[in-house]
C-alpha cells in the first residue's frame, strides 16, 4: 500500500454525553463541530467537507440529510458533506471516510462528526430503533431487543469458555472507575460488582448495569493533509496511523461462533498492517463495550487476549493504569456514555486525549500508539482507528 | 415504519420457515437468500425447513421494542433445527423460568405483532414444548 | 363402496391456559360449587381463532397424510375471527401450502359453523369439485366479564380432512340431515363487543328444538335408532344440556360420555362438537358408528352420521392424541384472564 502522505488530527471536541433536554441534534453536531475547530485554532472557512456519522436520525427525529443540515447551521453551506451510517459503527465509519477524503488527496481539511440525540424517543420506540441495526423482517421481527442479541453472545461465551458473569461484569466496575475523572461522561460515580449484579435483569442474564446508558451526545475529529498543515503553520502532535472497517454476517443466526466477532479481527488485523505495528504495540485502547460481555470479546479480537482470556485481563487488573494493556479509561461505552452514532468518534476523541497528554487523572504515562475500536449491531460492521503520536 | 406490501412480500418464508441450503458448503440458513452467508456461493437450493428443533440459545426479553410491549416479559431464542439450520424466535406456551438451552421444540403459527389496533396481524413462527412425546 | 365422502385426517387443539370456574365464582361472589362446568380453556396472548386453527388442520394433515397441494378447499367456521372483513382460510391455506389452486372462504353460524364448515366440504368433495376438502371449526369465545357465559366461553379448533369415500380413512359419512329456523337465543350486533343471550330461551326453543328435531330428521330418513349408534356427540355448552338431550332421544351415557369435554375444557364454541368427535374418534374402533349433532345460535342443527373405517388404526397415531392437548394445563387467575383476554385497557 502507498502512503501518500500523513493525515493529521488538528483537533478535538467533544459535547458532555448526557440527557440534553434543551439541545437538538442540530445544536449538539453544531456545539462539537466548533469545538474541534477551536481546538484546532482554525475557522470554519477553512473546511471542505464534513462527514456525520448517525445511526437513527430518520426514525427518531424524523430527519435525514444530516451532512447537509450541518453544512448549514455551521454556517458553511458549500462543503462536501453527507451522512454516514453503519449502526452503532457510524462514528468510526464517518471517520474512516474522512480519513480517506484526506488520505486520497482529493480534501485537505475534513470535520468527521458523530451525533445521536436518543432521547426524543419513549423508551420502547428507542428500542425499537436500535434493533434495525439487525435484520428488520427476520431478527426484529422476531422480538429481539438488541440486548436481547448480546444476551445470548454472553450465553454462549459462558458456555464455551465456561466464564463466570461475575468476572465478565467487572468490565462495568472498571468502566466507572474512570469516568469519575472525566468530566464529559454521562455517570461519574463509582459502581461496585455487587450493585451491577443485583440491578434489574434487561435480558437475562445482561443486568442493567453491564448494559450501556441512553444518551445525546456529539464528538467531533478534524483531519487534515501535511501539505495543509504546511500551509496554515500547524504543528500537529497526533495523526492517523491507520483506518479501516470491515464487515461480518450481519445476524447471529447465519453466524457459526457467536463468541467472536470476526469483523473486528479483520479490521484490526489490517489495521495493525498498515500502521505498521501489532497488538503488543498498542499503549492504549477505547474498545465497544455496549455490554460487559462485549468488552471481553473485544480484548481477544483485537489481539491483547487469547480466545477465552479476555475476562481474566479484567480480573488481574490488567486493563487498569498501569496495566498490560489499559482500555477504557475515560469511561467507555458503559460511563462515560453512548449515544450510538457518535461513540465512534468519542473513543478516538479519548484516544487522542492521551497521546495529547491531557488526560488529567487518567492519563497513560508516555503513550504514543492508542486504538480506538467501534461496532456496529452485533459485529455486522466494525471500524478500527490507530492514532500515533508524529514522531 | 407499518407496511402492508413489506409483511406480504415475507409471508411465505415466514409462515413456512423458507431457507436455503449451500451446494457448496452445506450450510443451511434462514431465511432463503441468493448467496450464502458463510462461503458466498450462489448455487444456493430453496428448502422449506423442518419445524422440529432444541433451543440453542435463549434470553428473556424484559424491555421490549414498541411493537412486542404488550407481551413483556417473552422468550427469544435461536432454535437450532433438525438440519442444523438457526432459526431466530421466540419460544411461546411456556413460563420463562422453565425454559432451558436444549429443550426440544416444535414450530406453530402465532401472532408477532400488529401493525396498530386497525392495521393488519403479522404472523409468524413460534416455538413450543413438543406436544404428545413422552 | 357406499358413502357420500370420508375423513381421511381430523386433528384438535387447545390452548394450554385453564380457569377453574371457580376462580370466576369467587370474583362475583357466586357459590362455587353450583357452577356449569370446572374449568374452561383461555387462549394466551400470541393465540387466536386463526393460530388454533392452524394447529388443528396440521394435526389433521399429519393423519391424512395427503400433500398439501392437493387440498383444494378450505372452510373455516368462527364467530370469533381476528379480522371482520379478511379470511382466516387464507392465512391457513398460505401457511400450509395449500395455495394457491383453491376455493376457501370463511363462515359464520355461531357453534354450528363447524359442523356447516364439514358438510359444505364434503359437498364439494362429493360433487368432485375439489380432491380433498378441509373443514375447521375454531373459536376464542368471548364472554362478557360477569355473565353466566363467561363460567362457559372457551377457546379450541377441531380439522377435518375430507375425501372421496375409502376405506383406509378414518371414517366414512354415511348421512347428514341440518335443521333450521329463525330462533335468536344468541346474538351480537355489528360493532358491539359482546355477544347477548336470551337466558333459558337458549334451552327448550334453541338448543333442545333443534338437536331434537335434526337428529330425529336423520334417524327417520335413515331408519337408524339410538342403540344402532356406539357413540353420540352434541354440541356442549355445559354439561347438563347435552346429557339430557341424550337422555331424551334415547342415548345412554356410555354412548355420550367419551365424546362429551365441557366440564374440563369448557363451550369452544364453533369447535366443541368437532372437538367431542375427535375425542371419540382417538378411541373409537373400525365399524362402530357415530352420531354428531351440533348446534349453533341463530338457530340450527347439523346431524352427522359416520361409520368408522379400519384406517383409523393406522393415521390415529400420527398426531398427537387430544388427551395430550388436554393433559397440558397451566391454570391462571382471574386477573392473568383478565389481561390475555385484552379486557383490562379495552
Amino acid at each position: 500500500m502507498i502512503l501518500m502522505g500523513r493525515v493529521y488530527v488538528a483537533g478535538i471536541g467533544a459535547t458532555p454525553i448526557g440527557e440534553h433536554w434543551e439541545k437538538s441534534i442540530r445544536d449538539l453536531m453544531v456545539e462539537a463541530s466548533l469545538k474541534a475547530l477551536d481546538d484546532a485554532g482554525l475557522e470554519r472557512e477553512a473546511l471542505d467537507a464534513v462527514f456525520v456519522g448517525n445511526m437513527s436520525s430518520g426514525y427518531l427525529q424524523g430527519q435525514e440529510h444530516l451532512g447537509s443540515l450541518l453544512a448549514t447551521w455551521l454556517g458553511v453551506p458549500g462543503v462536501a458533506a453527507c451522512k454516514v451510517e453503519a449502526a452503532c459503527a457510524s462514528g468510526g465509519a464517518a471517520f474512516h471516510n474522512a480519513f480517506m477524503a484526506v488520505k486520497s488527496g482529493l480534501y485537505d481539511c475534513v470535520l468527521a462528526v458523530g451525533v445521536e440525540k436518543m432521547t426524543d424517543a419513549p423508551t420502547e420506540h428507542l428500542t425499537s430503533a436500535l434493533i434495525m441495526a439487525d435484520d428488520q423482517e427476520y431478527t426484529a421481527f422476531a422480538g429481539f431487543s438488541f440486548v436481547a442479541l448480546n444476551a445470548l453472545v454472553y450465553k454462549a461465551y459462558m458456555e464455551r469458555y465456561g466464564a463466570r458473569q461475575e468476572d465478565i461484569a467487572l468490565f462495568a466496575v472498571h468502566d466507572h472507575k474512570y469516568a469519575v475523572n472525566n468530566p464529559l461522561a454521562q455517570y461519574r460515580r463509582a459502581v461496585t460488582l455487587d450493585a451491577v449484579l443485583s440491578s434489574p435483569l434487561v435480558a437475562d442474564p445482561l443486568h442493567l448495569l453491564e448494559c450501556a446508558p441512553t444518551g445525546d451526545g456529539a464528538a467531533a475529529i478534524l483531519l487534515c493533509s501535511e501539505e495543509k498543515a504546511r500551509e496554515l503553520g500547524l504543528s500537529p502532535e497526533v495523526e492517523a496511523a491507520a483506518s479501516t472497517v470491515a464487515t461480518d454476517i450481519l445476524s447471529l443466526h447465519d453466524r457459526d461462533d457467536l463468541t467472536t466477532l470476526r469483523a473486528t479481527v479483520r479490521a484490526a488485523q489490517r489495521a495493525y498492517r498498515m500502521a505498521g505495528i501489532e497488538a503488543g504495540d498498542v499503549d492504549v485502547a477505547e474498545l465497544h463495550d455496549a455490554f460487559t460481555i462485549l468488552g471481553v470479546i473485544h480484548l481477544e479480537d483485537l489481539g491483547f487476549a487469547k480466545k477465552g482470556e479476555g475476562w481474566k485481563l479484567v480480573k488481574e487488573g490488567e486493563i487498569e493504569l498501569g496495566g498490560k494493556i489499559p482500555v477504557n479509561l475515560m469511561g467507555g461505552l458503559k460511563a462515560r456514555g453512548h449515544p450510538v452514532g457518535a461513540t465512534g468518534i468519542y473513543e478516538i476523541y479519548d484516544v487522542a486525549l492521551q497521546l495529547l497528554g491531557r488526560a488529567g487523572a487518567n492519563q497513560v504515562e508516555g503513550a504514543e500508539i492508542g486504538l480506538a475500536q467501534n461496532v456496529g449491531g452485533v459485529g455486522g460492521t466494525v471500524a478500527v482507528t490507530i492514532l500515533r503520536r508524529v514522531r | 415504519m407499518n407496511s402492508v406490501p413489506r409483511a406480504w412480500r415475507e409471508r411465505i418464508t415466514k409462515y413456512r420457515l423458507i431457507g436455503g441450503r449451500c451446494r457448496k458448503c452445506g450450510k443451511v440458513f434462514y431465511p432463503y437468500r441468493e448467496f450464502c452467508p458463510r462461503c458466498g456461493s450462489g448455487d444456493v437450493e430453496k428448502v422449506e425447513l423442518p419445524k422440529r428443533g432444541r433451543i440453542k440459545y435463549f434470553t428473556v426479553v424484559r424491555s421490549a421494542p414498541a411493537e412486542f410491549k404488550r407481551y413483556e416479559p417473552y422468550v427469544a431464542a435461536l432454535v437450532e433445527l433438525e438440519n442444523g439450520a438457526l432459526v431466530p424466535a421466540q419460544i411461546t406456551d411456556v413460563d420463562p423460568e422453565d425454559v432451558r438451552e436444549g429443550m426440544e421444540v416444535e414450530g406453530v403459527l402465532r401472532r408477532y405483532r400488529e401493525q396498530g389496533e386497525d392495521g393488519i396481524i403479522e404472523y409468524g413462527i413460534k416455538f413450543r414444548p413438543v406436544i404428545g412425546e413422552e | 363402496m357406499s358413502g357420500i365422502a370420508s375423513i381421511l385426517g381430523y386433528g384438535a387443539y387447545l390452548p394450554r391456559y385453564r380457569i377453574p370456574a371457580a376462580e370466576i365464582a369467587r370474583v362475583y361472589g357466586r357459590n362455587p360449587k353450583t357452577t356449569p362446568i370446572k374449568e374452561k380453556t383461555v387462549p394466551g396472548l400470541d393465540e387466536d381463532s386463526l393460530t388454533l386453527a392452524y394447529e388443528a388442520a396440521l394435526n389433521a394433515l399429519r393423519r391424512a397424510a395427503v400433500d398439501p397441494s392437493e387440498i383444494e378447499a378450505v372452510f373455516v367456521g368462527s364467530e370469533s375471527p381476528p379480522y371482520a372483513v379478511k379470511p382466516t382460510a387464507t392465512v391457513i391455506a398460505e401457511a400450509l401450502g395449500i395455495t394457491p389452486r383453491l376455493y376457501a372462504v370463511d363462515m359464520e353460524f355461531a357453534c354450528r359453523a363447524g359442523t356447516t364448515a364439514l358438510l359444505n366440504a364434503v359437498g364439494l368433495v362429493h360433487a368432485g369439485l375439489a380432491k380433498y376438502g378441509m373443514a375447521i371449526g375454531t373459536d376464542t369465545a368471548q364472554g362478557r366479564p360477569g355473565d353466566a357465559l363467561e363460567y362457559t366461553a372457551a377457546a379450541g379448533a377441531a380439522a377435518y380432512i375430507v375425501s372421496p369415500p375409502r376405506r383406509d380413512a378414518v371414517a366414512t359419512i354415511e348421512a347428514a340431515y341440518s335443521y333450521v329456523t329463525d330462533t335468536p337465543d344468541f346474538w351480537r350486533r355489528e360493532g358491539q363487543r359482546f355477544p347477548r343471550h336470551g337466558s333459558r330461551f337458549t334451552g327448550e326453543p334453541a338448543y333442545f328444538a333443534h338437536i331434537m328435531g335434526a337428529a330425529r330428521g336423520l334417524m327417520e330418513e335413515t331408519g337408524l335408532r339410538p342403540s344402532d349408534f356406539r357413540y353420540v356427540v352434541f354440541h356442549q355448552p355445559n354439561v347438563k344440556f347435552p346429557t339430557r338431550v341424550a337422555k331424551r332421544l334415547g342415548f345412554t351415557r356410555e354412548q355420550y360420555e367419551r365424546g362429551l369435554l365441557s366440564g374440563i375444557i369448557g363451550n369452544t364454541y364453533a369447535a366443541a362438537s368437532p372437538i367431542g368427535l375427535v375425542n371419540v374418534l382417538d378411541a373409537a374402533a373400525p365399524g362402530d358408528r357415530i352420531l354428531l349433532v351440533s348446534f349453533g345460535s341463530g338457530a340450527g342443527s347439523d346431524a352427522i352420521s359416520l361409520v368408522v373405517e379400519d384406517g383409523i388404526l393406522d393415521r390415529r397415531g400420527r398426531a398427537p392424541l387430544l388427551s395430550s392437548y388436554i393433559e397440558r394445563r397451566k391454570v391462571i387467575d382471574y386477573a392473568l384472564y383478565l389481561r390475555y383476554r385484552d379486557f383490562i385497557c379495552r
